[in-house]
């Protein structure tokens, strides 16, 4: 028997790059999309891999990999297809030579992201089709499939996983790996240059290709009809089909692992053969429109949520309003009533609690980002006001402050984030005579999702040494006469640079740089302890929002020992001097 | 073997060990010969925020997640988290609870208040209910990041897996130098679990 091995979806995908020949993997860390490339370099001996400055980025490096012959991945979330939209409308009219899949994964229920946008949209757009693996082994057969269909077919392929594809694990049966294709490109202008003359013959060659694949998805083994009993047909693409057999056992099913181009055979044959049919999809009804239009009569977003995620629990009600039976949704138990909320909060000794509480003294308007440090909209930091997308923290605070905003503008962005696309709002704040404040909140590495490199880091994925590129260079470069450094932790020195900064009138670039506590895996510094006589219950230090400072009965305060990183913000803090460290009792 | 699907929901704080407390869980079950699947939250959520990471195995497990009332147990390392999910836990069904209580910064802040009745709440809510004090047993052992494997210990009671299974799961998942620690918090959590104490 082959072996079998406890995988998640994102696992699942680097096993079938490794299996499948791919040697070139690129992509830029976004939940739940990022274990992906974490797992490739499992496999780095035989697979390139890299974490690109951003999705854009890493999608052409993958597409120069696929011209010249070899198989190749691009990894990324949902909203970084957004960023590398631009490559992949064209690529989808030159076309792949080694097969290329980009693995986007989506995030029904907004678990970790700013959006719920359905990425089957995209492939539609870009007429390119798109795999939707319902558990881990599909995801290992699905990725080798789509460099097959790539191949085949002249294609990008969208291997769409969801949050509960990819961080769910099941069994997978492992293969071996096959031989990577011999690398060499051809030269053929016709072939990889879309000017007007050539790009027209392409597009006419993209809409051909549509017929053909629908024909390959019709027939796919990615595509099935389960017949069991005939009075309800449902049709359920992705991670839908498994919530689907749990609730209606009985009913046929139509599954769909090779959504678009729309297997119209199959889903007429389905339709014909019950006497009821139901789409179950999450997010957009996307398939359910396109049945409609083939004049088939179907039930879909009438029973099934478009916002959120589906559930066990969501199929229940389905089944029951399918069924045409009340639902009583479970009720909690009322002692679960008045639970109070655990939001993520930043860490304990997180350096980004520093500047939050500096800019607490300011009445500013802070434009912020995405990473840990949007986490500082949250009370009692309060200290986020506005957020975009990657790179939005800077060029923002400019809008606002053109349009005529009266209080001073201070953009956030982490250091991963600056790279990937603050580079390019910056230039246009120095260019254009603007004059926010930009506060680069630089923790050595891609927190949010767990700690990745980037080019600030000095090492690359595969974990060689590298330049360490610097952030005040480029800040320089980009024509930013002033420039500081503060170290977070030392909030007289931070609340001393970001005075000085809001009361000039030019623009200002501050580099704020501690690493990660969490991901040094040591202390800031000594642990603290509340010397209870001492306080005099001004609660200035639960202000900081350290989840290690927890408050008594009493309103005096008292640190948790587990939890407590000694960052000795709250001493510096404490107008009583309350906190001292417990190494001197 | 059952052919029923058995579902074990992990409950608690984002950093308290939910996660490999799941995976020991799901390589046990694997290592039993049943088809497994589980699921987990990763990202954001972990930043302290409220978590859960769901088990589910049998002889063949559709989809990676418990539907309401479809857990065998309910396994919580922060106790009010517990309260948070126990519409997972199925008639009948068990809950472990740590003692502990994490307190979020929503109360630290002034929005909110933490039950001084939470152990009340609990009795109420739970019929089956195991109260451990999780973290004072691991730090008795020298390893009070261990609570996690108590609390399992607790968990693998009520699961129908042979103890040679959760042993080499554990030495699958937990780094050799903190092995020995880790099997000693289950076989705690176990003892604590057969005798009823709670």
């Amino acid at each position: 028997m082959s072996e079998r091995q406890l995988l998640s979806g994102n696992e699942a995908i680097a096993r079938g790059a490794f299996e499948a020949g791919v040697t070139v993997a690129c992509g830029y860390p976004g939940t739940p999309s990022t274990e992906i490339l974490e797992a490739v370099v499992r496999f780095k001996d035989q697979i390139y891999c890299e974490w690109s400055p951003n999705e854009k980025v890493a999608f052409e490096v993958a597409v120069g990999a696929s011209l010249a012959g070899a198989r190749s991945i691009v990894t990324m979330k949902h909203v970084g297809l957004n960023v590398a939209a631009d490559p992949l409308m064209t690529f989808s009219y030159i076309g792949a030579v080694g097969g290329f899949v980009a693995c986007v994964a989506d995030d029904p229920g907004m678990h970790s992201s700013q959006n719920e946008q359905d990425t089957r949209h995209f492939a539609r757009f870009a007429k390119i089709p798109i795999l939707e693996p319902a558990d881990s082994q599909e995801a290992k057969d699905f990725l080798r499939l789509g460099l097959e269909i790539s191949e085949a077919h002249r294609t990008p392929v969208i291997l769409r996983t969801t949050t509960r594809v990819s961080h769910s694990r099941g069994l997978v049966t492992l293969g071996e790996r096959q031989a990577p294709r011999v690398v060499g490109f051809e030269r053929n202008p016709s072939r990889y240059v879309p000017i007007p003359v050539w790009g027209r013959k392409m597009r006419v060659r993209v809409e051909e290709r549509i017929g053909e694949m629908a024909a390959a998805a019709a027939v796919s083994p990615a595509n099935r009809i389960e017949w069991r009993d005939r009075a309800l047909g449902i049709v359920a693409p992705g991670i839908a089909y498994a919530y689907v057999r749990e609730a209606f056992p009985e009913a046929s099913v139509l599954k769909l692992g090779w959504s678009w181009p729309f297997p119209d055979a199959l889903i007429r044959e389905v339709a014909a053969g019950v006497k009821r049919l139901l789409v179950v999809e999450e997010l957009e009804p996307i398939l359910e429109e396109h049945i409609r239009a083939l004049g088939i009569a179907c039930d879909g977003k009438n029973l099934v949520p478009t916002i959120g995620e589906l559930s066990p629990a969501r199929l229940l009600e389905i089944r029951a309003k399918v069924d045409g039976v009340p639902w009583t949704a479970p009720v909690p138990p009322a002692e679960a009533a008045d639970l109070p909320a655990r939001p993520p909060v930043l860490c304990p000794g997180c350096p980004h609690r520093g500047i939050f509480h500096a800019l607490g003294k300011h009445d500013v308007i802070v434009t912020g980002d995405i990473g840990c440090y949007s986490l500082g909209v949250f009370a009692p930091l309060n200290r986020v006001d506005t957020i975009l997308c990657m790179g939005g923290g800077i060029t923002v605070a400019h809008g606002m402050e053109k349009a005529g905003e009266k209080r001073r503008l201070v953009g956030m962005v982490g250091d991963s984030t600056f790279f990937h696309s603050g580079i390019t709002g910056l230039l246009d704040i120095v260019y254009n005579c603007g004059a926010s404040v930009i506060i680069v909140v630089d923790n050595r590495t891609t927190a949010m999702t767990g700690h990745q490199d980037h080019p600030g880091t000095g090492r690359t994925l595969m974990g060689e040494p590298t330049v360490s590129v610097s952030i005040e260079e480029i800040g320089r470069a980009c024509g930013v006469r002033n420039v500081a450094t503060v170290y977070p932790y030392d909030l007289k020195q931070v609340n001393e640079v970001l005075k000085t900064a809001l009361a000039s009138q030019e623009p200002w670039l501050i580099v704020s740089r501690a690493p990660c506590p969490l991901h040094e895996k040591k202390p800031v510094g000594e642990p603290r302890q509340v010397r209870t006589e001492a306080c005099r219950k001004c609660k200035l230090c639960f202000k900081l929002g350290c989840p290690a400072i927890e408050a008594g009965a009493d309103g005096i305060p008292s640190v948790n020992r587990l939890l407590c990183a000694g960052c000795a913000m709250c001493a510096q803090v404490c107008p009583a001097h309350a906190f001292e460290p417990i190494a001197k009792t | 073997m059952t052919t029923e699907i058995i579902s074990v929901v992990f409950a608690g704080v984002g950093g308290q060990g939910i996660l490999l407390a799941s995976e020991v869980t799901a390589r046990a079950a694997m290592a039993a010969g049943y088809d497994v699947k589980t699921n987990e939250v990763h990202g954001m959520a972990q930043r302290g925020g409220s978590v859960i990471a769901q088990v589910r195995f049998g002889t063949a497990v559709p989809g990676p997640l418990v539907p309401p009332g479809g857990a065998r147990v309910l396994a919580s390392l922060e106790r009010i988290e517990a309260l948070r999910y126990a519409e997972y836990l199925a008639p009948g069904g068990l809950a472990v609870v740590s003692t502990q209580a994490v307190i979020p910064v929503t109360v630290s802040s002034g929005q909110a208040v933490y039950p001084a009745d939470a152990e009340a709440r609990l009795r109420r809510v739970f019929p089956r209910l195991l109260l451990v004090d999780a973290v004072a047993e691991a730090t008795k052992l020298g390893q009070a990041r261990a609570a996690n494997l108590v609390i399992l210990g607790a968990v693998a009671g009520e699961l129908p897996l042979p103890a040679e299974a959760w042993t080499e799961a554990i030495r699958a998942c937990v780094k050799p130098q903190h092995l020995e620690a880790n099997l000693k918090a289950f076989a705690v959590g176990r003892a604590l679990a057969a005798g009823g104490r709670g």
